[in-house]
Formats: C-alpha cells, structure tokens, sequence
C-alpha cells in the first residue's frame, strides 16, 4: 500500500490516495446529481425542442416540498420525500400545460421565453411563499452519517445518490424502451403528428414526459438538500445551468449523453478545486469553459444526437 | 362509408380547399390526382384530424369525424399512410409495427397480424431487428404500409405512396395496395402518378387549386382527354388494368 502511494503522489504532484479516492467519490455523487437533472433538460428537448428553463426551478420547489413536509406537516422524512417527488412530478404537469402547450404551435423563441417566464415566476413565487431566508434541510441521519475506511472517513451519502441514481437511470431505460408509454414518449419525441396517426394522445404523452424529468429532478434535488443542507428561493439556478450544461456537452436530446456529462461536469469540477486549489475560486466557471470548448469543437455534444437520414 | 361535404380548409389567409365533396364507398378504392400543391394532402389530412377545417361536414358511417379527437381517429378503423413514409427511424421494423397497433390490446391478435404484414412484404421479416432509418426508401414505404395495417383499419388512405422511389418498387407498391384491396379494405389513394392511380381506382376525382373539376370511374379518366393532356403526357409507369 505504501509503495502504490508513494507512485500515485509521484504522478499527482502529491496527493495522496484515499484523499484521490474520496476527491472521486465526491465527485461521482455531485455527477449523479447533475445527470437526474440533466436528463429531465434532455427529455423535455427532445420531445418539443425546448430548453425548459424553469427546470432547474422545478428542483428547487422539490426542496421546499421536502422541508414542508417533515417541519410543517411532521412527515416521516421518507413519507415526506416520496410526497415532494410526486408534487414535483405534478407541478412539472401544471407547467407544461400552463407555460408551454398553449405556445406549441407557435415560434421556437416564443415558448423559449415562456420558459425564462416560467423560471421567474417559480423563483419568485418561492420567496414569496417560503421567504427569501435561506432554511435549513432536514437531516436524515441513516444517510448523512459517516462511515470509516481506513483513514479516510465518507459520508454514506456520497455512496446512496450513485446508487440511487443508477437505479432510477435504469427505471427510465426501462420504461422508454420496454413498455407501451416509453415506446409512445420516444415516437412523440422523433414526429408527433406521426404519432398522433398511430392513435398516440400527443398531449398525454408530453405530460408524462414533464412528470418523469421533473420527477428525476426532484430526487435529485432531494439528495442535493441532503449533501447541501441549505435551501433557498435560487438554489435552483446554479445546479439547473450545470445540469443544463451537462445535457449539452452529452449531446441533448440523448439520455446516455446526459448521464455522461453530468459525471463529466461533477467528476471534473471537485478535481479541479483538489488538483488546483488556487483556481478553486473558478469552480463554477469549469463549467462554462467547459461548454464553450465542446461548442467549438463539437457542437452535437459528445454523443451527438443523431440526425435521421432523409431518405 | 366516408363522406366530405363542401369542404373548406384555409391554411393562415390561403385558401388550400374551397369547397370540395368527397364519396367514399365501403370495398372500392377511390384516388384524387391532381398537381402538386392542388390541395389532395389537405383532404387527408383533415380527415385525421391534423388540420381543421373552416367549414363543410366530414362524416364516416354517419358519425361527424370533426368532433371526435385526433388519437381516436385510428379507433375508429380509419388509417393514413403519409407523405413521405415518416416511420420511425431510430425504431426497429418491429417497433414501428407495433406503434401502428399502438391502440390495440388483443396481444394475441397482434402478433397474428405483425405475421400477416411479414407475408404480405417478405422483406420486413428479414429487416425486423433492423432501424427503420437504415431501410431503403421502398422498404421503407412497405414499412409505413404495414404499420398502417397494423391499426386493422377498415379505410386505408396513402399519401403518395410512389413519392421519390425507382419505377419498379412503385410497380411493387402498386401490386401490393391491389392486393390489400382484394382482401376486402378501402382504400383512398393520393397520386401524383395519375395513370398508376387511375388504372387500379374505381372512383377517380381530379383535383385543382382546391376544387373538383373532374369526377368519374378509373377508366373514364384514363379515356379523358383534358386527364391525359394534364396528368397522363409523360407517365413511363404502365400497369395492366
């Protein structure tokens, strides 16, 4: 063990590996929770060509749901989780309905600004209701303890959202390519009068997509609560545009490629601030350089979506 | 079976149909030839339901077709093979299949009848597992034939079903929607291809700018001289009536 370490601080200019280790850790579980919101940015682009830019919003309502729940209403916090997720899912619906599906039929930059209005009036509306002071996030003790390896202790957490986001990124794959309601999201998402022909209900099918990306987002945004317990009206905005920017450097209107730059833009950012800590300062803007690099050099995303041959 | 009545379809201030009627009879196929831009996909495509017409009647078996939902159009046994064939393309032959029988619940029924599309285009079979988007342009057509098919449709109405492939797969198509015809399912044809059209169609409307300016059987129109100066000059396609 000492020999291998003495190796890897040659190659990384000192550090050692458990502290590589929990650097990589951390930044698989800040990953996982980009990708669950990436992949909501990414469903909802692929079915109606829009960046829903109230989204990263939506994961912020989900926070308050939570904490809502558990303080006011005196939830389990399970009870309480499982209730915000499905609210989520809800106002993602409401949002839909109310923002978008009237504007379906009218030009792109239209609907793009109903997003922006989307994202103001969600923003707003939180510190209104809620308060412009940031609240504390219940805290599950069965999740945020820490455990001991070796020298190095972790907190659970950063094992769980991997975990949990496997888990439902497997759910999703499922659904979108084994039952009836994925195989109608997919045929919307690629021509939806088409779909419509088959006997497809067009707006039931958008719905759906809106629930389930809203509800990724809200299981994402739950575990960020957990690993950054504080809550306010615009915490959504910074974790929303990395997700968003994830969903692009994937290739958005791909799921994988949203899982993909999700860990990408996590695993990347925490390495920066541990390989360089003088920059750590410019943690945000990895992202953005990030994004403008894969812009110049390729604008599909890493995956690329694919562009159906015109025959 | 399927009546239009004095359909009006505008498309923004451009009057796409300005008053049409259309019969349908149950058994027969029935084509609309006409230039491009005449107005025939507008007929189909309000009858799916994909645009709304400003006024005139659609009724199918004496039920108003304007009221009932677009996704439900299908349930009703009516079909339409677009415009450009639109299958799915990162959907398997498979999957494009069972998207046409998507409002069906008889599992059995469908797999009988994803066998008949197979015997029906030998070709699908072999591409099964394959993406629709790496089929040829006639494969492809088979395959939005069969996914129409798959909905049990009693109406059948393609849209330019020759559009964009080789004189010998249009021959093909054509044998195909003969044979389709023969096992007893309507069929109301959109061609640009007027004398493939007119030959295999009992019922024949030419369509201009909107308007019917002609109305008579398949031969009739063949026999036509203002059809054959129009639409029939420079047809290198010749099926045997």
């Amino acid at each position: 063990m000492m020999n291998l370490n003495a190796v890897f601080q040659y190659f990384t200019n000192g550090m050692d590996l458990g502290t590589f280790l929990q650097h990589l850790t951390n930044g698989i579980s800040l990953g996982s929770l980009y990708a669950l919101v990436a992949i909501g940015y990414t469903m909802v682009y692929g079915t109606l060509r829009l960046i829903n830019f109230a989204h990263g919003d939506v994961f912020m309502m989900t926070t308050y749901f939570a904490f809502y729940g558990v303080s006011t209403f005196m939830l389990p916090w399970y009870v309480s989780f499982i209730l915000a997720v499905i609210l989520t899912g809800a106002l993602g619906m409401l949002l839909e309905k109310g923002a978008y599906r009237p504007l379906r039929n009218a030009p792109k930059i239209s609907i793009m600004i109903s997003a922006i209005g989307a994202s103001f009036l969600l923003e707003n509306l939180a510190v209104v209701l809620f308060g412009g002071r940031p609240k504390a996030f219940p805290s599950v003790k069965v999740l945020t303890d820490s455990v001991q390896f070796g020298s190095v202790s972790i907190q659970k957490l950063t094992f769980v959202i991997p975990i949990v986001t496997i888990i439902f990124l497997f759910g999703l794959l499922y659904l979108l390519n084994h039952t009836k309601t994925g195989m109608a999201m997919r045929a919307v998402a690629k021509d939806y009068e088409t779909a419509g022909i088959m006997g497809v209900n067009v707006n039931l099918t958008i719905s759906q997509t809106f629930a389930i990306g809203s509800m990724l987002a809200a299981v994402g945004g739950i575990m960020w609560g957990l690993k950054f317990p504080q809550i306010a009206p615009l915490m959504g905005v910074m974790p929303g545009l990395k997700a968003f920017i994830a969903a692009v450097i994937g290739g958005i209107g791909n799921i994988k490629g949203a899982v993909i730059g999700g860990f990408i833009l996590g695993i990347g950012e925490i390495m920066i601030v541990a390989f360089l800590p003088s920059l750590s300062g410019y943690r945000d803007a990895f992202a953005f350089v990030f994004l403008i690099v894969i812009l110049l050099f390729k604008p599909t995303g890493i995956t690329g979506e694919k562009i159906a041959e015109k025959v | 079976m399927l009546k239009i009545e004095n359909l009006n379809v505008a498309y923004g201030g451009i009057e796409a149909l300005k008053g049409i009627s259309i019969e349908v009879e149950e058994g027969k196929i029935v084509t609309l030839v006409g230039a491009n831009g005449a107005g025939k996909s507008t007929v189909l495509r309000s009858i799916m339901g994909l645009v709304k017409p400003k006024t005139g009647n659609i009724t199918y078996h004496g039920k108003n077709l304007l009221a009932v939902k677009r996704h439900d159009i299908v349930k009703n046994g009516i079909t339409l093979v677009p415009e450009g064939r639109r299958v799915f393309p990162d959907m398997t032959v498979l999957e494009n299949l069972k998207l046409g029988a998507f409002t069906r619940k008889d599992q059995k029924e469908i797999k009988k009848d994803i066998d008949w599309v197979y015997t029906l285009f030998s070709r699908l079979k072999e591409r099964e597992w394959q993406l629709a988007g790496t089929l040829s342009g006639g494969e492809q057509q088979m395959l939005a034939v069969g996914r129409a098919l798959m909905s049990r449709p009693k109406l059948l109405m393609m849209d330019e079903p020759s559009l964009g492939l080789a004189p010998m797969i249009v021959k093909d198509i054509f044998n195909i929607i003969r044979e389709i015809h023969s096992q007893g399912m309507t069929i109301l044809l959109i061609e640009q291809n007027a004398n493939a059209a007119l030959h295999i169609a009992d019922v024949g409307y030419v369509i201009e700018t909107g308007l019917i300016t002609l109305k008579g059987t398949g031969k009739e129109l063949l026999a036509n001289e203002d059809v054959k100066k129009a639409y029939l000059g420079e047809s290198v396609i010749k099926l045997k009536a």
